[in-house]
Parts: C-alpha cells; structure tokens; sequence
C-alpha cells in the first residue's frame, strides 16, 4: 500500500487529534468548584426549621423525579396537595410553592443547573414570580 | 476462518443472554431501592380548600341575556390564563370566542330568519364533549377526560401535531405557532402561559374549580347569562334552567355529547 501526500496527511490527523482534544489537556488538573447556592432568601430566613418539602439529600437527588411526579398529580389526577414524609402537607406548585422560598431563582436553581449542564424546559410556560413584578 | 456452526450457536446465545441479563438486574436493584415519592410513604393527602366537584360539569348559556358588542367573559378568560394577542388572525389563540348565530348553529337558522338574529354574537368554546374526538386523535394523550367530563390538556405532554384541532368539530383549539409569552399584556402569575408549538383551549377553569372558585367567564358575566353546573345533578342550577327552556348543542348530530347548552 502506498500512501499519497503521506506527511500532509499524518500532519493533519496530529494536529485534528491535538484540537479535538485540547479541551480535556486545557481542563486537566483544574478543579472546578461547586456551585454555591444561595439559601437567603427572606422566606427562607423566617422559616423556624429551615427545611424544604422532604430532607436536602434527598431533594438535591431527586428534585426533578418529585417534580415530574407533582406534574402528573395535578394535572392528571387533579390532586394538587402533597404529603411529605414527615407527615406535613403541601400544596404542589412550581411557581406558588418551590419559589415562595427559592425566589432566588438565578442563584439556586439556576447556579446549579448550570454547572451540571442541565436545561430544565419548566420556565418556558411557568411563570417567575420576580420576573413578572 | 468461518466459524464452525456449533461456535456461531455459542456465540448467539452469549450475545442473546447478554442482552436480556443487565436491564433485568437493573429492575431487581431499583426495587429494593425505592424512593420515598414512589412507595416508601402512605401520603397523608387532604382535599384542597373546598373544591368544586361534579359527575359531569356543564354550562348554559343564554343568548338572549348577552348584549350585543359586550366581551366581557372574553376578556377575563383571557386575562385569567394569559392568552397572548398577536394581533393577526391567523395566529390567532382564543378561549372563548364570539361568532355570528348562523355560524355557530348552520343547521338550526336559515336565510328568512331576520339579521338581528342571524348575526347575534354567541359565546363559543371548547364544548367539553362527553365523546371527545380530540382524546381519541391524541398521539400522547395530552389531551384526555378527567372524570368529571373536563377534556384538560397537559401541555407537557403536547407535541403540537395538531391532530386534536383537525378532529375538534368546534374549531376550539389554537395552535401556539410562536412564542407567546412577549404578546401577554399582563402576565397572571397565578397560571402558566404556553410555549410555541404547544395546542391550548379552554380548560373549564379547571384551576378555579379546584379552589372552589366558579370559571372566570361566569363571574365575570353582569347579564347572569352563563350558568356552570353538574349536569348529572338534578338539583343543579343547569339543570334546573334546562328543564324550563328549549336548548340547542352545536353540531349535536356528530355524537360528540358537547356539554355547552345554548338558549336561543
């Protein structure tokens, strides 16, 4: 087998492996931090036990499974309260109920969103309520 | 080397054995796993604030008590659920709609019938069918009844084919063919608006319903001429108003069971 214009094209093949892959010698060793989420906000702050609708552990890991579940509740079976764990209800609301208390929106949801690159499509149709003042 | 017909049969197997093993044990360890949503917990569920529940719910509307020009149960629908306006007819998204009597009723007027009634503005909007044709065209079920003859959609689920507005007799629904948030005059914070590419159409107030709340367009009626109700309750106020009157439904001939009962 003979190989035509052979240096060029190792040339190029070297130099597409060294583009293709310059993001991960460019990010190696860097360390970047996780996102810090804010918990400050003023309903937050009044709450005596500051304590969202189930334990953080289980919210940071199954937020959107809860989500998706209040989503068929309400719309599907037109039961708009939940029972948590704890025996305490809840009325099921994105908008009423998760950001009375996360109305920072931008630096809760959205800070870590961000860093784990999802694209959540809630805010096209549900409302933000400092969005809206 | 081709391979022996006894190797080629050890290797399917294997291939086919691999295939079935793994999404079994994945079934196995996310049953023991379980999460507190899915079954750990008996949730204590409460009926919301007094809801307004119903066998079948049902609206009457009287003609004759709609003054001519007025939009008032329009306007609030539309103010309520953040309906867009894009000024243009044809991207036009409505609730609730007003047309001519001898559009809405082709079969019951006829050319001798005067002007005055021919043209008199009637009220239109998604009948709520008992038969819906539009749940039965849904690809996703989007749109489906709820058990109380609500036809909801779950805009979630919508992929905007579009197959529910060629099957609704009624011309109900109204394709989001772009981005309606920036043609809300004042978003209602209280209701989602909907996105582009998403069908929409009335939805009985079923968000009002639940808080024991009567839909925007009765309320929102000086003229009392729109009555909700339960149909299947004799003792109901729809009921009662259609014992004591001749009513129509639109396009009753399809056996579609629309549950919107006008009074001419």
């Amino acid at each position: 087998m003979k190989l035509y214009d052979g240096g060029k094209i190792i040339a190029g093949i070297v130099v597409f492996v060294i583009a293709a892959s310059s993001p991960f010698w460019y990010g190696k060793g860097k360390v970047v931090p996780p996102p810090d989420l804010k918990l400050d906000t003023p309903a937050i702050e009044q709450l005596r036990e500051k304590l969202c609708v189930e334990t953080a552990p289980y919210m940071r890991a199954n937020h959107m499974k809860l989500l998706a579940a209040w989503r068929e509740s309400v719309v599907r079976e037109g039961d708009r309260s939940y029972g948590a764990t704890d025996g305490k209800v809840y009325e099921i609301s994105l908008t009423g109920t998760c950001l009375e208390c996360h109305s920072n929106k931008g630096q809760f949801c959205d800070r870590c969103h961000d860093y784990a690159g999802a694209k959540p499509a809630c805010w096209s149709c549900h409302i933000i309520p400092e969005e809206v003042r | 080397m081709a391979p022996t017909r006894r190797e080629f049969l050890k290797i399917a197997g294997i291939s086919a054995a691999g295939l079935v093993l793994p999404p079994l044990a994945s079934v196995f360890t996310r049953a023991q796993a379980g999460t507190p949503a899915a079954g750990g917990v008996a949730p204590t569920v409460s009926e919301p604030r007094s809801a307004l529940t119903a066998k079948r719910w049902g609206m009457v509307i009287d003609t004759q008590k709609c003054r001519s020009g007025c939009t008032d149960c329009i306007a609030a629908c539309h103010i309520a659920h953040n309906v867009p306006d894009f000024g243009n007819p044809k991207d036009e998204i409505r609730w609730i709609g007003a047309e001519k009597m001898a559009h809405v009723f082709p079969a019951e007027t006829h050319p001798r019938l005067p002007e005055s009634i021919k043209s008199l503005p009637v009220p239109v909007f998604c009948n709520h069918c008992e038969n819906p044709p539009c749940v039965r065209v849904c690809p996703t079920q989007a749109t489906f009844q709820r058990a109380d003859g609500v036809v909801m959609m779950d805009y979630h689920r919508c992929i905007g084919c579009r197959f529910c507005m060629a099957a609704c007799p009624y011309g109900s629904r109204s394709m989001n063919y772009r981005d309606p948030r920036p043609f809300i005059r004042k978003i209602n914070p209280e209701f989602p608006t909907r996105t582009k590419g998403v069908v929409e159409k009335c939805n009985f107030c079923e968000e009002r319903l639940a808080q024991g709340i009567l839909p925007a367009c009765v309320t929102a009626c000086t003229q009392k001429a729109l009555t909700f109700g339960d149909v299947e309750d004799p003792g109901s106020d729809v009921r009662r108003i259609l014992d004591g009157k001749f009513s129509l439904r639109r396009r009753q001939e399809l056996g579609t069971g629309p549950q919107i009962y006008y009074i001419l």
